[in-house]
């Protein structure tokens, strides 16, 4: 990276943000997953759009790569930029710019951390439902371009159900404007694309949600179960009963330990296989109870030794804070950790959930399981020491059973984490080429030249050739040709039948 | 040899349900998504213009094209998974067959699309009209957890899967709901699902527009949360004056207490449909919009509906109108014309208020579009995605319209 595209980028954003040391560098060499790390060539943080813009202009101008990045809690190697790119950190641009009560609509700028909207919605009576365990870190533009999720999304939704319009910065430095302040698209749901493209797709600089009323009822209940699978059919029940919980989230044995000898200690028994925490909200109170006792009734039938109820709001909070902070809390059992994010049919738990068990037994590994179980969104998480030679080895072979195992049954290899770097050997057992390279056209019709946040979410190894990547399509915004050092599309016979390795 | 002669030596002779003749192209009917495929393809390589339709229930069946492909024979269900919530359907699925089969295993697809018996439910994603339920349930997209599609040089692909929760790749599902057809065919979609609700209560309030819309804030600001909180033209809803069609549905607990908050919310005033009436309600509802000539929808926010519907009976009328007011979107259906609908977008486009016209005749779709005017930069993104998609033109979508 050369010294004069850092002072090009300081005459932009000021010299006290841009980072150009390898110590400053270094800072930003990993996201939330310990296992990854790149050292970005620079570093610029713009304080403002037009700031934002001016940054992007110039590196289309120098035909630079570069890679968006929010607060850094992403868990696949998302937000990580190699030496021959610039990444670009929106922390700066933190500004909640309008919030609309009568609407329920707030516009802010992407780099507003998730759990500051809910604060400053909630004395309006609102909040911002999607919940990303790192909320209080996370920043609502990578919650976009990860289509974050969260405990309480198995109500609410995901991101995605909540992103009503955006203002995009194109690779090439164009600003466009996608969806309406209503949320019904302007044309084709752009919106709903770009949301959960990993940053390949531009950068929001401006983005529309959705708020909801707060609950005028809540119920937590913390049932606990003598085995996991008994806890996975409790999960099934609930799911097949009607009733949708706010949150339904399970954590197993090594995870409430982890928690309970942490400050977060939230009084889970620890004698328990697994605990369910399950909220109920709603409107009238008299609803949220009734649902409240048909739901502890079936998890009784399912197997719960007990059913405690939060008896005010603060124990509520304390069950929350367990598990929202069960990540950090499993730093106590070890080094390093490798966090999984694969999905599969709720009725599939108690088997897939047994597998698991089974692959960490084979291969004498700690696999801890806190996840949301009523959306079926498991995350079995692999404690070890990365400087014990050869044991990086098993953890990467266990991971692989397990998302074969998840595969298997007719689940995905992310529920919300993204597939960023470290998902992407996985792509091709759930996409075949064609749908690959479907992808990847896609993608190069935003950013023709694929600079924005090269290498991820799409291998492009295994993609087929795609025909509408050709000669007809001309200029910014079409499907351009391959960049010199990119993968030829052309390599890949069209048609060739089997899924391709990366 | 000709287009026939290729077709049926593709896929056989059962696959052409219309050899074609003076005032009709030939319409073929795939049995598999490998054979829209195939058919694809080969209408890639020949050069072919291709009409999309479904049961052809929506959209009038008159778009000019050298052949109509139909999903009709794409019409299994492969499965439904109560413990899940989620079913895979095919795209040429009626939806009233598909309901039908999801309620005898006791699950539910909150959605109630305009239009008539035997609509499939490729139809329904590819257009995006969610029905009252959007009020509770959200928008079309939001029920669709992942599509199979063909693009108009014969490729299958797939987005999404079968799972609630999932950011495997981009999301080109988002594209196809909505897409009406121009970024491929729809030929098999993944749902999710809800239970049956236990209960499923409808009450109507008719009154003035002015009252109503005061009645339906008045229930927002109470807290409830209606599966379906529709306002509705005296020609659609069957009453003298304008109706507010409130629907519960839920646990037996929550319709109850839903049920008493909607009552202090509106002074006791509505009135309980029994479920045979509610249902006749709701479907005449429904049907009433496919039998006019135009429908569009527009988007606004829920406290400009009121503006909204001013609007539109002052530059179109207000005969056949259903507006979900605490969402901002609004449904028209009637007669109108060129000018008449490319004024009103314009008047919208001024208040940030996109109108999609859902159906009409060929020679207005295509002069006015179903999405029209973008915003600024978006043309050439949607431009790009066309041509990705449908590198040889194949399908015949009125995409833009030509002003």
């Amino acid at each position: 990276m050369t010294a004069q595209l850092a002072d090009a980028l300081a005459d932009i954003v000021g010299a006290r943000h841009v980072r150009t040391t390898p110590a400053e560098r270094r800072t930003y060499a990993r996201d939330g997953l310990p296992t990854h790390q790149r050292v970005p060539g620079v570093v610029a943080l713009p304080g403002s759009r037009d700031e934002l813009v001016a940054v992007v202009r110039l590196l289309a101008a120098h035909g630079v790569p570069f890679v968006p990045r929010g607060a850094g809690t992403g868990l696949s190697g998302g937000a990580l930029a190699d030496g021959s790119a610039v990444l670009v950190v929106l922390t700066r641009l933190n500004r909640i710019l309008r919030i609309d009560p009568t609407n329920r609509v707030a516009v802010v700028e992407p780099g507003v951390v998730n759990a500051r909207l809910s604060a400053a919605a909630a004395p309006l009576g609102l909040h911002y439902a999607p919940d990303p365990s790192s909320q209080t870190a996370c920043t609502i533009g990578g919650n976009v371009a990860e289509n974050a999720g969260g405990p309480h999304c198995l109500k609410y939704g995901v991101t995605a159900n909540h992103v009503l319009a955006l203002e995009v910065v194109l690779a090439d430095g164009r600003l466009v404007e996608l969806g309406s302040p209503g949320g019904e698209p302007w044309g084709p749901d752009l919106v709903g694309l770009f949301v959960g493209s990993e940053g390949n797709f531009g950068i929001a600089t401006r983005i529309a949600v959705r708020l909801h009323p707060l609950p005028r009822a809540v119920r937590t209940l913390l049932a606990d179960f003598a085995s996991l699978r008994s806890a996975g059919e409790g999960v099934s029940a609930v799911i097949a009963s009607g009733i949708v919980p706010a949150a339904l989230e399970m954590m197993d044995q090594s995870c409430i330990n982890a928690v309970e000898d942490s400050v977060y200690a939230a009084g889970y028994p620890r004698d328990a296989a697994a605990v369910l925490l399950v909220e109920l909200d709603g409107g009238a109170e008299a609803a949220v109870a009734a649902e409240a006792t048909t739901v502890a009734e079936l998890l009784l039938t399912h197997g719960a030794r007990s059913i405690r109820t939060a008896s005010d709001a603060a124990e509520r909070e304390r069950l929350w804070q367990g598990r929202k902070k069960a990540f950090g809390a499993m730093g106590r059992l070890s080094r390093d950790l490798v966090v999984q994010d694969a999905v599969v049919p709720r009725s599939a738990l108690p088997d897939v959930l047994e597998t698991i068990g089974r692959i960490a037994a084979t291969y004498q590994l700690t696999v801890s399981n806190v996840f949301h179980a009523g959306d079926g969104n498991l995350h079995p998480n692999i404690s070890f020491d990365g400087a014990v030679p050869g044991l990086k080895a098993r953890v990467d072979a266990a991971s692989t059973e397990i998302m074969e195992a998840c595969i298997a049954v007719g689940g995905t290899i992310t529920g919300e984490h993204g597939v960023g770097l470290d998902k992407l050997r996985y792509m091709p057992l759930i996409f075949d080429g064609d749908s690959l390279a479907a992808m990847r056209a896609v993608r190069r019709v935003w950013d023709p030249d694929e600079r924005v946040n090269p290498g991820k979410v799409v291998p492009v190894h295994a993609c087929r050739e795609w025909a509408g990547w050709g000669p007809r399509a001309t200029g910014p915004g079409s499907a351009g040709q391959t960049r010199p050092g990119t993968a030829d599309p052309g390599a890949m016979p069209r048609g060739s039948g089997d899924r391709m390795a990366v | 040899m000709s287009l026939l002669e290729r077709v049926r030596a593709l896929l056989g002779d059962d696959a052409v349900e219309i050899a074609g003749g003076p005032d009709a192209v030939p319409r073929v009917a795939p049995a598999s998504p490998d054979a829209v495929a195939l058919l694809l393809g080969t209408a890639r390589e020949e050069g072919w213009r291709v009409r999309l339709e479904g049961a052809g229930t929506w959209l009038p069946a008159d778009a000019p094209a050298d052949l109509a492909l139909t999903t009709r024979r794409l019409d299994r269900v492969p499965a439904i998974e109560p413990q899940d919530l989620s079913a895979t359907a095919e795209a040429g699925i009626g939806c009233d067959l598909l309901r039908q089969q999801l309620a005898d295993r006791g699950t539910w697809l909150a959605l109630d699309p305009p239009g008539l018996a035997g609509r499939t439910l490729g139809s329904v994603v590819a257009t995006a009209t969610a029905g009252p339920l959007r009020q509770g349930f959200g928008a079309v997209r939001d029920h669709v957890l992942g599509v199979t599609f063909v693009t108009g040089d014969g490729r299958l692909v797939h987005s999404g899967g079968r799972v609630v929760k999932n950011v495997a790749g981009y999301d080109l599902t988002k594209l196809e709901a909505g897409g009406f057809g121009a970024f491929g065919v729809i030929v098999l979609v993944h749902l999710r699902l809800r239970a049956l609700p236990r209960a499923d209560q409808t009450f109507v309030l008719a009154g003035t527009r002015e009252d109503l819309t005061q009645v339906a804030e008045d229930i927002v600001a109470a807290g409830l949360q209606p599966a379906a909180l529709e306002l509705m033209s005296p020609a659609l809803a069957r009453r003298e004056g304008w109706a507010l069609a409130v629907r519960l549905a839920g646990s037996a607990a929550l319709v109850a207490s839903q049920e008493a908050g909607l009552r202090g919310a509106s002074g006791g005033r509505f009135t309980a449909l029994r479920a045979d009436e509610a249902h006749g309600f709701w479907m005449r509802a429904a049907e009433s919009v496919a039998t006019r000539p135009v429908t569009f929808r527009i988007g606004g926010l829920p406290d400009s509906s009121d503006e909204l519907l001013d609007l539109l009976q002052h530059q179109v009328g207000d005969e056949w109108v259903s507006a979900s007011p605490a969402v901002g979107a609004i449904r028209w259906a009637g007669d109108t014309t060129v000018d008449r609908l490319r004024r009103l977008r314009r008047t919208l486009a001024g208040l940030e208020v996109p109108l999609t016209l859902e159906r009409a005749p060929w020679p207005m779709r295509s002069a006015v579009g179903h999405f029209g005017a973008y915003r600024e930069g978006v043309g050439p993104l949607v431009a790009s995605l066309r041509r990705t998609f449908d590198p040889g033109e194949a399908f015949v979508v009125a995409v833009e319209g030509s002003e």
